[in-house]
């Protein structure tokens, strides 16, 4: 099991691949989180009310149902919650293999992510990881992330 | 929160009287309405019912298929009192079938045809191109890392399962393996070769860890199932076979949702209610049709819905108790893996088959209660299953 010799020298990129990736425009709800990439700063929603935190932006708390939230720096330190290893890509513009992550972040929320700058061989499940950014044409970045170097 | 109490209003009151299938291809050259009227006249005849007998119709699809009042309306149904078209993927499977039922014992409607009809490899692949992005917000933060095909999606829940229960790649081999040897016995099935570990072990990888012969099939089919009263049920054609028990429930999304484990399904929740509303426990079921897109929902739902102590699905395998002759026979038509894939309802097609005991080859002897289920709540969010017995 786990991955196969033959990429196991593979990266899965870097953070300053190519943006070959598509953004759907971000709405009412998540602007502001697509906003802060811009100044390179990772946000997850904090509630005023119970100081509950989620993942993705939504118009209410998951949590107590209220609807005053805020956007809240996180440290960008996390671990790899769960990956893949895409070898059949979904779109002829992506060029697999390449690694998708849910990274659960120190603060609790997770997020889906690329884990870059790592072989695939040092691939697992609760490996710590730090943040890094990919630039997007536009002027936003996508958070993608990387081993942590000093774990 | 709201309380599951009546969950029981279901109970042996109304029947599955008919059902019935289109051919499976990789190319149907038809549409998907034609399909679903092919499926729907085949269940027709098989209950011995005229199209004229509907009142009600249900399907559920993901934007892929003809729609359920077009369906009636070339059906020629000239007072329909149900209609219902419900959104969804494989979590929704079931809940339609219940919907029906449900329909038909409040007087709703007398009865309902429900079916799923799909081009599924030769015009609109899940998640595949020629296709709009999705609309949820949550696709914001999927699409821009590479991420839409559901073996993507569930290879990381594969992965996160196989972690937590120390399952390998042999496990669910064996999964793949057992399926292949029932679709053997089924002239439907698309896959009949039997498949050796070899095969399994050295098949490509698709998203690491799944590998191709851990995925479904890609199908172009239709089945339609005839639900009526339990009374009518009886004077029709077919041995009926009861809707003894329904659920439905939530599940995991990819962020989350307040659940924080996704190594335990939505089955885990919906379970002790299907039982309760069916009035029976696990240890009754005879035969199970488990939701099958990926290999390892198999035994995750073997131990979510209480048939298998959690952590030992690998040695029910091993030791073949979930293959015909074993202790819990486990998708006797082949499944999605090997039969082909119509979105969860030909699994709920094969549970009636076995309960009439008209499965040839594949009949699970005296088999009288089996457990259906749809996906189990992944990545859509919801989750469905039925418990069905056999009259008398």
């Amino acid at each position: 099991m786990g991955t196969e010799a033959s990429t196991a020298e593979h990266t899965g990129g870097n953070a300053e691949s190519p943006p070959e990736y598509r953004v759907p425009p971000p709405d009412e709800v998540t602007a502001g989180w697509w906003d802060a990439t811009r100044e390179r700063r990772l946000v997850v929603q904090r509630c005023l009310d119970c100081a509950h935190l989620q993942h993705y932006p939504r118009a209410l708390c998951t949590a107590c149902g209220k609807t005053s939230l805020e956007f809240t720096d996180v440290s960008g330190r996390g671990r790899i919650d769960t990956y893949s290893v895409t070898h059949r890509a979904p779109r002829p513009d992506l060029t697999p293999p390449y690694v998708v992550a849910r990274v659960r972040l120190a603060e609790g929320p997770v997020l889906l992510t690329n884990i870059v700058d790592c072989p695939l061989d040092r691939l697992a499940c609760d490996l710590p990881v730090v943040l890094a950014w990919r630039p997007l044409p536009d002027g936003r970045a996508l958070p993608v992330f990387r081993p942590d170097p000093d774990a | 929160m709201a309380q599951s109490g009546g969950g029981a209003v279901l109970r042996d009151r109304t029947a599955v009287a008919g059902v019935g299938w289109t051919e499976y291809t990789k190319n149907s050259g038809v549409s998907t309405l034609a399909l679903a009227l092919r499926a729907v006249r085949a269940a027709l005849d098989d209950a011995g019912l005229e199209h004229s007998d509907v009142d009600g119709v249900a399907c559920h699809r993901v934007g892929d298929s003809a729609s359920a009042v077009l369906v009636a309306h070339v059906l020629g149904i000239r007072d329909l009192r149900f209609h219902l078209d419900m959104f969804g993927g494989g979590g929704t499977s079931h809940q339609v079938v219940a919907q029906a039922a449900l329909a038909v014992a409040s007087g709703i409607a007398d009865t309902v045809v429900c079916w799923r009809a799909v081009n599924a490899r030769s015009e609109f692949r899940m998640g595949g191109t020629g296709r709009a992005a999705p609309d949820a917000p949550e696709f914001q933060y999927q699409l821009p890392y590479g991420y839409a095909t559901p073996p993507q999606q569930f290879a990381m829940l594969d992965r996160a399962w196989r972690h937590a229960r120390g399952a390998t790649a042999e496990d669910l081999g064996r999964v793949a393996i057992a399926q292949r040897a029932h679709a053997a016995l089924n002239d439907r099935a698309m896959m009949r070769k039997p498949l050796t570990m070899d095969e399994y072990l050295s098949s490509r990888l698709i998203a690491d860890p799944l590998r191709l012969y851990d995925c479904c099939l890609e199908t172009d089919a239709a089945v339609a199932l005839v639900v009526t009263g339990a009374e009518r049920a009886r004077d029709l054609r077919q041995t009926p076979v009861l809707v003894s028990g329904a659920a439905t429930g939530g599940g995991h999304t990819l962020f989350s949702n307040g659940r924080a484990d996704p190594t335990v399904s939505a089955a885990a929740d919906l379970a002790p209610r299907l039982y309760a509303a069916a009035g029976i426990g696990p240890e009754t079921v005879d035969v199970a049709e488990l939701y099958d897109a990926f290999t390892f929902l198999v035994p995750l739902q073997l131990e979510d819905y209480g048939l298998v102590p959690r952590g030992e699905t690998g040695g029910f395998y091993a030791d073949g108790h979930a293959s015909l002759g074993g202790r819990l026979p486990v998708n006797t038509h082949g499944g999605h893996l090997s039969e082909g894939y119509v979105h969860g309802l030909n699994h709920v097609a094969e549970a009636v088959t076995q309960l009439r005991g008209t499965a040839g080859e594949r009949q699970v002897p005296g088999a009288e209660v089996a457990l259906t289920t749809g996906q189990p709540g992944y990545v859509g969010g919801t989750s469905s299953a039925l418990v069905l017995r056999r009259d008398g």
